[in-house]
């Protein structure tokens, strides 16, 4: 890895509660995820790969350690920056684990949003919604509202949602537990298209062994510290 | 795209049942200040129509309407003769049962002399009363059709005309008769008890007698100054118009009035606890799709404008409907429902103030979700 990482943590902790009932959920975690890499999370159930997302998306605060997002410190003992909202809407796409496609909009206005919530001109951003969609295949669709979609489809717009204001870093929670083993190997060739074309950083939790062979690297948890790195032939 | 709109878009069905139960609240809310402007408006209908500028009433009382009062039917005259004054006339009024054609009513009998002021302001139909005796001008809530007749004290009347809003303040339809007609319903005696006066010696029982005389004055005429002339007399006083519609407002509905004014208050604060429950509810049952606004970055004013707008949105179908439904059945009601644009733009304000604090608590609680909540199962 030649480039500056966009996702650098070092000696990153996290302690849920204190005394005798304090969970240590994190302990000492440093990695660097860099531009077009896609980095998959591992680890059983407990051992901290969503409290090591949640970090990261500054969604929660870690106890120690020091976190930088495409080259901004963004933690040391404190948050360094301000709005951490208009942070995840700038610099980061999110991918759930059940799409969490807001059920009251279309898929192009699900996409659209994430656009005019960081500032675009609504009419532009359902112009730009429309050919994210198209890009994933899923234009067809643009119409629809999320029940209607199917499992492979709402991914691919929850995918375009989060690429919405093209993002350095994508962070991905289990993007593909409800898709099938067909759907998740597309799904997953999706994404590391979009980080490479895109020069992106991108993070995924899994334990989806079906698609561990699509990783360049994979990070190994156990009870909250990096066990081991797979460091994969690219 | 807005949020609010689109969610409501999404879940119609529940918007509308919701906005249909504040519509039946807000119009229960509607129809007591309705109810509340009618008793006002009712307390002053009669006043208003009879056109007095002056009320000439016995010394020491402030009636008719707040006090009983009775002077001698000639005052009239000298009431007439004072400066400033253009018309008098004498005025009779009592409560009567009655068997109408659909059974027995209460009514109030004005007694006022045809051509003096005193009688009803304008009619819907048939004719005002003249010379003849034993007619009734009625007002259309008696129910009593024009030709109908029925009987008071002893005798039979007719209908020959009828007037339209006309009620006294407890909501007792008006009738209008001849003062004559009417001083012979009220004060003539029974047969027996006339004929034990006569043999024990006494005169005739004095029959010219008016509970008030009302006077329409010249034009300029200060009604105070000649109310101060009337009172310069021995056993009379005088109320101006203004007087006694105070006097009516004040003390005659004042306890209908205190009644319904805090009747609606707690009914508004009521709704305003149910308005703030289903919107804590609605915002609550969307705690997932804010947790993932704010994942998405979605700013705090986003996530308050989304609950706000239902809020207001509620409020505002709500207000319609609860509208809508009381126009159309007002007109069922037993007195009258008043509602004029004035009432309808305070309450449609005070429903926006409500839905505007209602909201407060949901948007707090908007607020604290936690962005993790959209994330796991
Ligand atoms: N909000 C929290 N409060 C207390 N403990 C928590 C919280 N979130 C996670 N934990 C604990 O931290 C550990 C790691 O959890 P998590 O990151 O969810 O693991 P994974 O995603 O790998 O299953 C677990 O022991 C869990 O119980
Ligand atoms: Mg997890």
């Amino acid at each position: 890895m030649t480039a500056a990482p966009l996702v650098l943590l070092e000696g990153i902790a996290k302690q849920f509660g204190t005394g005798e009932t304090a969970v240590r959920a994190l302990s000492d975690v440093n990695l660097a995820v860099g531009p077009g890499e896609v980095v998959g999370l591992k680890g059983p159930s407990g051992s901290g790969k969503s409290t090591l997302l949640n970090v990261i998306a500054c969604i929660m605060a870690p106890s120690a350690g020091r976190l930088s997002l495409a080259g901004e410190p963004i933690w040391d003992e404190r948050y360094l920056v301000r709005d951490l909202r208009r942070l995840r809407r700038e610099r980061i796409g999110f991918i759930f684990q059940f799409h969490n496609l807001l059920p009251f909009l279309t898929a192009r206005d699900n996409v659209a949003l994430a656009m005019t919530l960081a500032g675009q001109p609504r009419a532009q951003a359902r112009q730009r919604a429309q050919a994210l969609l198209e890009e994933l295949e899923v234009g067809r669709r643009a119409d629809a509202m999320p029940a209607r979609l199917s499992g492979g489809e709402a991914q691919r717009v929850a995918i375009a949602r989060a690429l919405a204001n093209a993002p350095p870093i994508i962070l991905a929670d289990e993007p593909t537990a409800a898709l099938d083993s067909e759907r998740a190997r597309v799904a997953m060739d999706l994404l590391r298209r979009v980080a490479r074309e895109r020069a992106a950083a991108v993070l995924v939790v899994t334990h989806d062994e079906k698609i561990f062979d699509r990783f360049d690297r994979m990070v190994a948890l156990r009870d909250g510290r990096v066990e081991a790195e797979v460091l994969r032939s690219a | 795209m807005n949020l609010a709109l689109a969610d409501i878009r999404h879940g119609i069905g529940r918007f509308l049942i919701t906005c249909v139960g504040i519509g039946l609240l807000l119009g229960v809310a509607l129809s007591m200040v309705g109810i509340y402007q009618g008793v006002v408006r009712e307390a002053l209908a009669l006043t208003r129509s009879l056109g007095a500028e002056l009320w000439v009433v016995e010394q020491g009382t402030r009636g008719p309407f707040a006090e009983a009062s009775r002077v001698p039917g000639d005052v009239r005259e000298m009431v007439a003769r004072i400066p400033g004054v253009a018309a008098a006339g004498g005025l009779t009024l009592r409560t009567a049962e009655a068997e109408g054609p659909q059974g027995r009513i209460r009514l109030q009998v004005v007694g006022y002399e045809p051509g003096r002021p005193g009688g009803p302001g304008s009619l819907v139909e048939g004719r005002a009363l003249g010379g003849a005796r034993f007619e009734l001008v009625a007002d259309a809530r008696s129910g009593l059709p024009l030709g109908a007749t029925l009987h008071l004290g002893a005798d039979r009347y007719r209908v020959v005309g009828i007037t339209r809003g006309l009620v006294a303040s407890g909501g007792d339809p008006l009738v209008f008769a001849t003062l004559r007609d009417s001083q012979e319903m009220q004060f003539r005696q029974a047969p027996p008890a006339a004929r034990r006066a006569l043999a024990a010696g006494a005169l005739p029982a004095v029959t010219d007698t008016v509970n008030a005389v009302v006077a329409v004055l010249h034009p300029g005429a200060d009604p105070s100054a000649v109310a101060e002339t009337v009172r310069r007399w021995k056993h009379l006083s005088a109320l101006t118009a203004a007087e006694q519609e105070d006097l009516l407002t004040r003390s005659v509905v004042q306890r209908a009035r205190m009644q319904l004014g805090i009747f609606t208050v707690v009914l508004l604060f009521v709704s305003g606890v149910i308005i703030a429950l289903i919107i804590y509810t609605m915002t609550m049952d969307k705690r997932r799709e804010i947790a993932t606004l704010k994942l998405i970055g979605a700013p705090d004013r986003t996530i308050a404008g989304l609950v706000l707008q239902q809020a207001m949105l509620i409020g505002a179908f709500g207000f319609v409907a609860g509208l809508v439904l009381l126009l159309s059945v007002r007109d069922h009601f037993p007195r009258a429902v008043e509602l004029g644009v004035f009432e309808v733009a305070v309450m449609a304000g005070v429903t926006a103030t409500i839905c505007l604090l209602a909201s407060v608590l949901s948007i707090r609680a908007a607020l604290r979700i936690d962005p993790q909540q959209a994330l796991g199962g």
